[in-house]
């Protein structure tokens, strides 16, 4: 009968409940989304990392870092007289707008080592002003086999859109790219795959010691292992920030209509008392009220946060990433209700302390 | 019973006084009070407005306590209780019925009514219930919601709500305030029938001495004194 109460009193104002609750959804959602997008981003560089199907990346440097710097092709040779090595591929990486970069690579090469490097459409560049692109790349800007594509002030003819998860979103002739930046003779990365994985550690250590410093081999399942939010302090505090903010935002919408509902039912609580509701009852029903608003907000940005990934993935998936993280499902709904349950607290007590007499007197 | 209180008193009252500080005035609302009523009777306070009438039924009901004074209902000394206590004899022992109906707007009346249950901790519809709901003529009522029914229902439906729990004794504040003639005589009719049939014990407050009159007996209170009628 008490949960009966709580669900007419949630229904008889339910305007209010649905903007608090859509509040608390929005909240909910921005987590979801940031999480997701987190998640998204890295799990998309390290998924094409290991789409490479390389064993081994070698970076110029005496440390590997995200940053990109360059070595002489020269070392392409040297690696490729190492014994266990089957192939080597040299990359030159070159950013193109904010958040991509155009790779150029020997296709027929790579395409030796990566299984997982397959068509969609077309197929390799027949020439060197060709362009392949990944599938999503093509989605965001609405790409087809044939079409020009203008970048780094040259045009390139698609020649091939290829399945999402391999090296890059932008795919291009290695010698075209170093000629057409000023780069000859220079790469950015070499993936080595070698006669049999299991000898990985090894080699990378022998290569570590070959290269003395010069360059820095890491095994891809190591480099793999980097994408992790752990190693992104910035972005867990910004991430601690919107959590904190979801609390704070779910606390005051809840205590606002909470408060406001109590001094409006004044004489309602009046009237339980009178019944013989004891105060914990009292404040039982308002707390069962602000978490039926917070799990409907939960719900609502559980189904938003889908919304938000269907409309990312659809409109702009080349430049944004997002996975569901149903990890994140439970631990959302702990900060709606946490929220919730704080602004449950002043009003509650609030009309737990309200004197029976008084609040039927009231009008 | 304690105090040598003879079994067929369901409500005694002694020296009952009670002040309110307001600022630094001191309100004496009860100014010695005495009265006894007996098991089964239907009796009529009848009394000028700021007589102390609706803090008389506060102090019975156990919505507030006295000052000084004794006050003990079936049994149960309210002199001393804590809150806690007189929150559970209020779920069990007495029933209200207020001149503005107070029902739950958001619950119909049958829920209203159940809600005075579960309240006290009991289970939904005593057997006999059914009975009362007809004597009241409410039965085809109880799926609207209050503000679907009529003055006269509402109060009826409070009135089942406050038998609910079979309590001792039905605490009744100017319940026919708000009625017009027809439907206060209805009221009335239905507490001096449910008094005689069922042998409810009914005080009823009121100012209006017609109303008093459907009650077995009568007193007055003045100045926080009750005189016998
Ligand atoms: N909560 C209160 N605080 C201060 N004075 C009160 C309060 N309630 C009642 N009084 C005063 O006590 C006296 C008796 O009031 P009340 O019991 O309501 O009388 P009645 O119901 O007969 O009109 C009045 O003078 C009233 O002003
Ligand atoms: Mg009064």
């Amino acid at each position: 009968m008490i949960n009966k109460l709580v669900i007419e009193n949630l229904r008889h104002r339910w305007v209010r409940t649905l903007l608090s609750a859509l509040v608390v959804g929005v909240q909910v959602m921005s987590i979801l989304t940031l999480i997701g997008l987190s998640r998204g981003m890295l799990n998309d560089a390290a998924e094409r990392a290991r789409g490479t199907g390389a064993d081994i990346f070698i970076k110029p440097g005496a440390s590997f870092t995200f940053a990109s710097g360059q070595m002489n092709q020269k070392y392409v040779d040297f690696i490729r007289k190492q014994p266990h090595v089957t192939h080597v591929v040299g990359v030159l990486m070159q950013p193109v707008q904010t958040v991509l970069s155009i790779n150029g690579v020997n296709i027929p090469e790579f395409r030796k080592i990566s299984p997982e490097f397959q068509f969609e459409q077309g197929g390799p560049p027949a020439n060197p002003e060709g362009i392949i692109v990944d599938e999503y790349y093509a989605r965001e800007h609405r790409l087809h086999v044939g079409q020009t594509l203008n970048l780094l002030n040259h045009n390139w003819t698609v020649s091939g859109i290829v399945r999402g998860g391999v090296l890059a979103r932008l795919m291009v002739d290695l010698s075209r790219l170093q000629d057409l930046t000023a780069n000859t003779g220079r790469i950015s990365q070499i993936m080595v795959k070698l006669d049999d994985p299991a000898r990985t550690k090894e080699m990378v250590e022998h290569f570590n010691q070959l290269l003395a410093g010069t360059a820095t081999a890491i095994s891809v399942s190591d480099f793999v292992s980097q994408f992790s939010i752990n190693n992104l302090p910035a972005l867990q505090a910004f991430i601690w920030v919107v959590v904190a903010l979801a609390v704070v935002v779910g606390f005051l919408v809840v205590f606002l209509s909470m408060y406001t509902a109590v001094i409006e039912r004044t004489r309602e609580i009046g009237i339980l008392k009178a019944l013989g509701a004891k105060p914990g009852t009292v404040v039982g029903i308002l707390v069962r009220e602000a978490l039926v608003l917070a799990i409907v907000g939960w719900i609502i940005g559980l189904l938003l946060s889908f919304g938000a990934k269907a409309l990312i993935m659809g409109v702009v998936p080349a430049s944004l990433q997002v996975m569901n993280v149903p990890s994140w499902w439970p631990i959302a709904a702990a900060i709606a209700i946490g929220g919730a349950l704080l602004g449950a607290i002043y009003p509650g007590m609030k009309a737990a302390r309200q004197d029976a007499i008084e609040a039927l007197a009231y009008d | 019973m304690t105090d040598g209180q003879t079994p067929d008193v369901i409500i005694r009252v002694k020296d009952l006084r009670k002040v309110y500080h307001v600022g630094d005035v001191d309100v004496h609302a009860l100014r010695g009070a005495n009265l006894d009523v007996r098991r089964g009777e239907f009796l009529a306070v009848i009394g000028p407005s700021g007589s102390g009438k609706s803090t008389l039924f506060h102090i019975l009901g156990g919505l507030a306590p006295p000052t000084s004074g004794q006050v003990i209902i079936d049994g149960t000394d309210l002199s001393h209780m804590s809150d806690t206590e007189r929150t559970e004899m209020r779920q069990r022992k007495v029933g209200f019925v207020f001149q503005k109906y107070n029902l739950l707007p958001t619950l119909s009346a049958r829920d209203n009514i159940e809600m005075a249950r579960a309240l006290a901790g009991y289970p939904p519809q005593p057997s006999n219930f059914d009975e009362i709901l007809s004597m009241l003529n409410i039965k085809q009522r109880l799926n609207h919601k209050p503000r679907a029914l009529s003055g006269g229902e509402q109060q009826r439906v409070a009135i089942a709500r406050a038998l609910a729990n079979e309590p001792a004794i039905l605490l009744a504040d100017e319940p026919t305030g708000n009625l017009d003639t027809e439907n206060s005589n209805a009221v009335l009719e239905i507490l001096r029938y449910l008094n005689q049939k069922t042998g409810q014990t009914i005080m009823m407050i009121t100012h209006n001495p017609e109303a008093a009159a459907f009650a077995d007996r009568t007193v007055a209170i003045r100045d926080g004194v009750i005189h016998e009628g």
